[in-house]
Formats: C-alpha cells, structure tokens, sequence
C-alpha cells in the first residue's frame, strides 16, 4: 500500500497528576456530594447549568487559556446532561487560581458547577490545571488535578478535565480523551472513494491513514489504540488487514488463494481476531491468534456467518446470522459450538456490538423498509431502538457504554454519509463535524 | 461533501478508471476506458488494449453487449432466475469458445442492507454464476469470485429502478486464463 504525505503525530503521554497537598487548606469534599450527582437514568434529566470562566493563564498560555475552557465545555454540554451558563452572564470574574471562589456569585446565576483552571506555557510544555466546585454545598468536589504535555496535545488536555469533572459528577467514566476511526468519503455514490481517517471523538484532529485508491471498511482499533483492523481491497480482492498506526504499516492477514476475509475485530486483549471468510460464496466465522497465525474455524454453516463482536472478558462472542432465514443475532462461546439467538423482534438484526461494561448490545435493525440503531440486554430483553432513518448502520460504543456512534446516509442520488452519536437512552442526537461525508465509525478505548 | 475542486476528483477518478476494472467505478460494463485491467485486480491478469469491435463475435464488447455480462437477482436473493440461467448458458458457450480470456466474476448488493452482510450477499451471487458456468463446462481454474457489497452501485436512486440494477453480477473478462 501506498500512503502518501500522510503522518502521524505520535500522542505524547499526557501526565495526570493529583495536587495532593496543594490545596491543604480545603477540606477535601466527598466525592459526588449532594446536588452535583447526576444519576444518568432513563428519564428525561434537566441538563446540570455549570460554567468554565476562561482559564487564568500563568505564563506563555495565550489562546490555549481560552480554547482549553472552550474544548471542555464543548464536551461537556454535548453529553445533554450539562447546560453552560454563557459567559457574558457570569458576575464574578477568575482572576488567580488560588483565589477562593465567591460561591454567591455563581449561586446568582444557578451555575451549580463551576470549573476553573490555569494553564502555563514554557519549552515546549504546556501544563494544565484545574478545580471543580459544587456550587451550592460550597464545597470543591475532588481534588484539582494537572495534565503536562506538548502544546499540540493541548485539547487531549482539555478532554481529561471534562472527563474528570463528567466522572466526577455522574459517577461514570468518561469518553472525550477518546479517538475515532473511520471511513473518510468523497465522490458521487457511483463512484466512492474511501480512505481510512482517525480523528478525536468531537472530530477534531483528522489524520488520513490511507489514500483512496482502494476500497477501505469497518475498521477497529486494538484494544491499546496501536493498530487498526480493518478491510481492504488493495489486492484487489477483500482482505483483512492489519495497520500499525505509529509507521502505517499495514500487513494482509489470513490470505488464502480463492477466500474473502473481511469483519475483523480484536479480542479484549489483542490477541485475537474473530473475523468472517468466505470460500464458495458462504461466509463463516474464524479466529486467528495474532503470534501464532494459528486459524480456527468457529462456525459450519452453509448460512452468512458476520459483524462478530467480543465480550468485554474475551469469553463470548455475539454475531449476526441468517441461519433461521433473516439476519439475527446470536452469542456463542469465543471457542465456537453451539450458538442462542438473542434477538427475537420482527425484522433483520444485524452488526451486534458489545457493550465495554457488557450489559448490553447494540444492533442494527431494519424494518419495514427504515433502519434503526437499538440496544438490548445480552439475553434479547429490553430492545429500545434509539434511532430511525433510511438508512442507520453500525453502532460503536463510547468506552463508559453510554453513548454510541453510528453511520447515518441519506437517500437518493446525492445521498451520502455521515457520522451520529446518540446516548442509550435515546436523547442527544447528533452529528459528528466530519471534512467530508464519513462511514464506518469505531470508538477507541479511554487514551492513557 | 468533499472539499476537493471538482477538476481534482475527476482527475482522480479517471485515474482510478485507467487502472482499474471499470466496473469498479459502473462504467455499465461495456463503457468507456480500458477492459478488465490489471491494476486494481492483481495477480495473474494482463491489460487488454480495448474492448473491440461489438460485431466481432471473439470481442469483450460483444461478450459485454450482445452476450450479456450481467445477470441480475431479486431482493436478498441469491438464487438464479430463468432470465439469469439464460443469459449465463450464452456466457459459457462463449467461455468456452474463447478459452483464452479469464473470468473474473463480481457479487454485488442494493443498499437496503449492512455493509458486511452485502458483502455476503454479493460472495453468495457471484458464487451462483460460477457454478452455473462450472456446470456448463467452464473450467474453475479460469474464474475467480470478488464481491463488492453495497460499494459499487451502478445507478444511484433509492428506488427499486435502481436497486435491482444494483443487485447484480458481472462477469469481466481479461487475457490470461493460465492463472
């Protein structure tokens, strides 16, 4: 494979560390103390109004002060859980990071949480910290926290504060340090072009892995985010391919003369493949071990055998199959054997994705000509579709398995590809900024 | 959309379409540019200069146009239809009088359906028309099966119009069948 002017800036290891002792004089508040818990239920939830006064800059941080108090509010407010209290109505003004905070003032304007930071900037280091404070018990809530970077990493930076003060507040794990991988477009729909992108789950950041002058699908992150499965036609074939993103080496896996692989997706622990090849036109699920090549054949079907996805403790793996005559879905043991369906509604079910706390799966459905994204618990109870549209495909879960992201394209001869996110619950519909039209999404693990 | 000037994708997409089958991009089988070409499909095929003259009877264009490349299925179906049989018994007569072109057959789907289940689907399809031809006495050796999913439609409506063009075969041919 060719890759032209494209490069990879490697991430430098953003340093999370406590100020233990920097703030001795505060009483250390209770994690998740009274009003700022958000319990994230199935209910509809009244957004929590908090506000990041622009970050105090203490040398050399320029734009960063503002654009790092940007990024996390962005975040933040894109959960739905959280409403910003614009700053033009904000009546106290932050001034110095140590100075204590005039609980009143934020009070006045019901701003419950407030965030406030300070970021320095010298020899190529950016440094930034910050404090969360729940405003109505007037307490701080944890304690503050600082990141240490290159300045490039600037928003991973900002990502980790929002992700502390989300977890903080929701009791959940964040997901805003996170990356995408997916499939760029361009081109009318008869004649897509494709190439493999990564970007930050808010769609900043792109970075093009591959040019388009072949065929690019469904690719995966390893479980570390160092390499990208994924399917590729660079021989002219479909083939299941492995990228290291570090040099965008790429390596075609399992190739056998006659076969298409295509489907690939990591085991929890890298070690693994599950992925689907297909010889004499049936299509059925194989493993193959990453050191050893070794090759195992999971299902014997003369049914499509696809989309597989592991369970977050590598032991299961659900699929979809026509077996019974229509896509639907099924778990069986990651060793293969016997397989139970788990879906049971009307319709095709197809691309079941596994929920990182393993409670649920998300699919895709169609039905009476619509598509929808929907999850259910892992025994086919509980199916809420949370999505509807011509045509809603290929969900990936955030890494708190609380939001999930998805292919969306409209219809017709100028119908073209975009990215979604929606919360379990069916709230926050949105769009991903992409470049260009864009398929295929998959969420990274929490970045170290 | 793409930010790309529009001079520049056309650039790249005739670019494509002089290295690769020109189905790959639905050039409608019989289009313009070059016949089955090595670029894009690898390993074993050479370049062909043209498609010929349709009234040439050993031409890619008349397999193409008067023979009939393509065969075409109904929804979620991959089971040939008397229509298709009909058309692949010409194909294999013609196969097997011009033993000297190899055979690549493409599987596709409609989009009303998962990106790699259409992969399945198109495997299934293509599949189908090799083992008719098999069965009419075209040697294995000398086909080969690729399926594109939902990738490569050929018209772009979302209506039945175009969906059951879109869910075909294509069988293309290249010199070279000692592969």
């Amino acid at each position: 494979m060719t890759v032209n002017s494209l490069s990879i800036r490697a991430l430098a290891p953003v340093l999370a560390i406590a100020l233990m002792g920097l703030f001795g004089v505060q009483a250390p508040a209770q994690a998740q103390s009274g009003p700022l818990r958000i319990e994230i239920t199935e209910g509809v939830i009244e957004p929590l109004p908090f506000a990041v006064p622009d970050f105090v800059d203490e040398g050399g941080a320029g734009e960063y002060a503002r654009n790092i108090a940007r990024v996390i509010a962005s975040d933040l407010s894109g959960t739905g859980l959280f409403r910003e209290i614009p700053r033009e109505a904000h009546i106290s003004r932050v001034s110095s990071f140590d100075s204590s905070i005039a609980y009143e003032d934020w009070k006045a304007i019901n701003a419950q949480a407030v965030i406030t930071g300070a970021v320095t900037v010298s020899g190529g280091r950016i440094v930034v910290k910050f404090r969360l404070f729940d405003v109505f018990s007037g307490q701080q809530l944890g304690e503050g926290l600082q990141f240490a970077g290159t300045p490039q990493s600037w928003r991973r930076m900002a990502h980790k504060v929002a992700d502390a003060a989300y977890s903080r507040i929701t009791g959940e794990g964040g997901y805003f340090d996170t990356r995408v991988v997916y499939v760029s477009e361009s081109g009318p729909k008869n004649q897509r072009l494709k190439r493999l992108a990564v970007m930050d789950y808010d769609g900043a950041n792109v970075q093009y892995l591959t040019d388009s002058s072949s065929i690019v699908l469904a690719p995966r992150f390893s479980p570390t985010g160092d390499r990208i499965l994924y399917t590729s036609y660079a021989t002219g074939f479909p083939r299941i391919t492995l990228m290291d993103v570090g040099s965008l080496r790429t390596q075609t896996l399992a190739e056998q003369q006659g076969t298409m692989t295509f489907a690939p997706r990591f085991s929890p622990d890298g070690g693994r493949i599950v992925f689907s090849l297909e010889r004499g036109g049936n299509s059925d699920l194989y493993m193959l071990t990453v050191g050893s090549g070794n090759l195992s054949q999971l299902t014997n079907a003369p049914s499509i055998e696809t989309a597989p996805s592991f369970s977050p403790d590598g032991s299961q793996i659900t699929f979809e199959s026509d077996r019974s005559g229509t896509q639907q879905l099924y778990i069986m043991s990651a060793t293969g054997g016997e397989a139970r369906r788990i879906s049971g509604g009307q319709g095709r079910y197809s691309t079941p994705v596994w929920s990182p706390r393993g409670d649920m799966i998300a699919f895709t459905k169609q039905h009476q000509g619509r598509f929808h994204i929907g999850v259910m618990r892992t025994d086919g109870s509980e199916e809420r579709l949370l999505t509807a549209s011509f045509l809603d495909e290929g969900p990936t879960w955030a890494p708190n398995g609380r939001v999930i992201m998805f292919t969306r394209e409209t219809s017709g001869a100028g119908g073209s590809a975009a990215l979604y996110s929606v919360d379990i619950s069916g709230r926050n519909l949105r769009q991903i900024p992409t470049e260009g039209a864009a398929s295929d999404p998959a969420w990274s693990p929490l970045l170290p | 959309m793409s930010l790309l000037p529009k001079a520049l994708l056309l650039v790249a997409a005739l670019g494509l379409a002089a290295c690769n089958n020109p189905d790959r991009f639905g050039a409608g089988g019989a289009g313009a540019g070059g016949a089955g070409g090595a670029g894009g499909i690898g390993g074993g095929f050479v370049d062909t200069t043209g498609l010929g003259d349709p009234n040439d009877p050993r031409s890619i264009a008349y397999f193409n146009q008067r023979v009939g490349d393509r065969v075409l299925f109904p929804v979620d179906q991959h089971t040939l239809t008397a229509e298709g049989r009909q058309v692949l018994t010409g194909q294999a007569q013609w196969l097997n009088t011009n033993s000297s072109y190899a055979v690549i057959i493409e599987g596709h789907a409609d989009e009303q359906g998962t990106r790699e289940y259409n992969l399945s689907l198109g495997a299934r399809r293509a599949a189908s028309v090799q083992n008719f031809l098999i069965s009419q006495g075209v040697a294995a050796g000398r086909m080969r099966t690729v399926s594109y999913g939902k990738e490569r439609p050929i018209e772009v409506c979302s209506t039945e119009a175009c969906y059951s063009q879109n869910r075909r075969s294509v069988t293309v041919l290249s010199m070279g069948a000692g592969m």
